[in-house]
């Protein structure tokens, strides 16, 4: 117990340490606009790998409609700082709750499926969601809504952040994550051994939507601008990449992949055509090398020693099903 | 005192199972006193394992009643079966391969647990109590079963026995009054086996547990059960003493076929 604290601890100095260095960095002007919405953007995304992780590494349910669940947090924490002058940071909360709402409601009835059809399912519901925002003029239709105040600073988006990977970390490392472990790993031993798994199953996607929700506020009050558009299946596909690319299952793995992606999109926007080709063979080398991921936990490399064929397999099964 | 000994835990009245147009199981009736070790045989495709099922409630019965405990349980889902006291293993081991055997275990203590997600989440005092009681529980159980110095191990690369003895711990560790054993000593060798059967007996006087044990090894089944039930194709054909079963003919004919 004490040990666990004291890592805790460090973990969060360290994370003082880096935000007080940036911070810095950002006053002294040493870091120029680019570099800054970078790295709100990247807040942004470790936010939505970490809690996409939840629902599709440690829980085990295959869903891409995350997309979905940012979109109707971003447009509801727009909308109520734009209409209704709410303060900024009970919008965004505001914007999570209603993402989290809807996260329940597509839970119950979406999560009595398996495998691919739950992943068709939630694709079907993050296009649903789109396709209503697109039609709905009071939210500005396919133009979207603009002139959203652009109040995420760096501090903000960085406490956010903070908040949702300890939260969810704290999840994970709990006879609750275990359940949700659990079920990942053999549904029906779970069930038997008295987990109540649909309950725990509807409990991670509704707490995954929630951050998601929050995420897309916060990116929604850091660009001004939200489409529809922004939230089609491939920014789904994004955040899965971050995901897969980290190590389905680690918290950390979902940070550095949310980190890596975002800095490959960054440096990539001068050679837009190479772009998707590296994204592409970056992934490809990883599904060849480290099928587990980059930060795949210390569980999946171990398993590997014993399994290195089995694993390969897995993981290319994996990533054709993605 | 005499009463609750011989009263009655597990009572199955004329419970059927069909898939489609197969009849898997038909009006079985059983019952089971508290404390008592009992046998279920019956050649393959009997419907041993699809009773298991329905005790369990993965799941429900075509038609009849399962009672536990004085309470009807038949159709209920299998995690409130297991709260209300029948804990199982299974034919083919289902553990938690990529989780360590100590999580295994801890697993089935998680029904135990009374704080909520958000005492977790925030690491409120209440979360560190019941995890360390969760833990220490759990390294007791692994004690009995010799595993205590693997519990930071991989389940998934416990050695077979190892794994069959890790989902026996796991099912006790559920504190049910009723054991269910699909199997347990299937894939063992001749020591491993006479060792298990030791330790079920055991954990059985220690836990003061009953106990259902399907399992092919005739001379097993019949050195430590009280009283044994026989399926075949479905229907209940013998129940009865060791000595009683061994010279029943029907059992005879189930298992070695008619005389031509």
């Amino acid at each position: 117990m004490k040990k666990i604290n004291k890592k805790f601890w460090l973990g969060i100095i360290a994370a003082l340490a880096l935000y007080g260095v940036v911070q810095v960095l950002l006053t002294t002007g040493i870091l120029d606009d680019v570099q800054r919405s970078m790295l709100l953007l990247i807040c942004v995304n470790v936010m939505l790998a970490v809690s996409l992780n939840l629902i599709n590494g440690i829980t085990g349910q295959f869903s891409i409609g995350h997309a979905g669940f940012m979109s109707v947090g971003a447009y509801t924490s727009a909308i109520l700082t734009l209409d209704y002058d709410v303060p900024f940071v009970l919008a965004i909360v505001a914007g999570g709750i209603v993402a989290a709402i809807f996260g329940v409601l597509i839970g119950m009835p979406t999560l009595r499926l398996n495998g691919d059809y739950l992943a068709i399912a939630t694709l079907g519901f993050g296009e649903i969601i789109r396709i209503i925002m697109l039609n709905t003029e009071y939210v500005g239709g396919a133009s979207g809504l603009s002139g959203i105040p652009a109040k995420s600073t760096w501090t903000i988006m960085f406490f956010f952040m903070l908040i949702t990977v300890v939260l969810i970390n704290n999840f994970i490392r709990s006879t609750h994550g275990r359940a949700c472990l659990a079920i990942r790993e053999n549904e029906i031993a779970a069930e038997a051994m008295g987990i109540n798994t649909t309950l725990y199953k509807v409990i991670a996607f509704t707490l995954g939507a929630l951050f998601a929700g929050m995420a897309g506020g916060l990116s929604a009050h850091t660009f001004y601008v939200i489409t529809p558009g922004s939230f089609n299946f491939l920014k789904s596909f994004e955040i899965l990449v971050m995901v897969v690319l980290g190590g389905l299952g680690s918290t950390a793995g979902s940070i550095v992949g949310a980190v890596f992606v975002t800095l490959l999109y960054t440096y990539l926007r001068d050679v837009p055509e190479w772009r998707m080709i590296i994204y592409s063979i970056v992934l490809i080398l990883m599904m060849i090398f480290r099928p587990g991921g980059l930060l795949g936990s210390t569980k999946f490399s171990l398993k590997k020693f014993g399994k290195k064929e089995a694993k390969a397999n897995g993981g290319i099964s994996d990533s054709s099903a993605s | 005192m005499a009463a609750s000994a011989t009263a009655v835990l597990l009572d199955v009245k004329e419970a059927s199972r069909s898939f489609g147009g197969l009849k898997a199981l038909s009006e079985v009736s059983l019952h089971i006193k508290k404390g008592e070790l009992i046998g279920l045989i019956g050649p393959n495709g009997a419907g041993k394992t699809t009773l298991f099922n329905l005790l369990t409630g993965v799941y429900p019965p075509s038609t009849g009643s399962i009672i536990l405990n004085n309470e009807s349980v038949g159709g209920m889902k299998p995690f409130k079966i297991n709260h209300k006291g029948a804990a199982r293993t299974f034919q083919n081991i289902r553990l938690f391969t990529a989780m360590t055997v100590l999580e295994n275990v801890k697993i089935a203590f998680h029904q135990h647990a009374k704080h909520s997600m958000f005492t977790s989440m925030l690491r409120l005092p209440k979360h560190f109590k019941e995890e360390d009681e969760i833990t220490r529980k759990a390294l007791d159980i692994l004690k009995i079963f010799n595993l205590a110095d693997q519990s930071e191990e991989l389940a998934g690369n416990l050695s077979y026995g190892n794994q069959r003895r890790l989902e026996i711990a796991r099912a006790l560790a559920a504190g049910p009054k009723l054991l269910l054993l699909d199997e347990p000593a299937a894939g063992m060798n001749p020591n491993e086996t006479r060792d298990l059967m030791n330790l079920i007996a055991w954990i059985r006087k220690e836990f003061d547990l009953t106990i259902l044990l399907i399992e092919h090894d005739m001379s097993l089944v019949m050195g430590v059960c009280d009283r044994i039930y026989v399926l075949d194709r479905g229907m209940l054909i013998a129940n009865g003493t060791p000595s009683e079963i061994r010279s029943n003919p029907k059992v005879i004919e189930a298992y070695l076929g008619q005389e031509a």
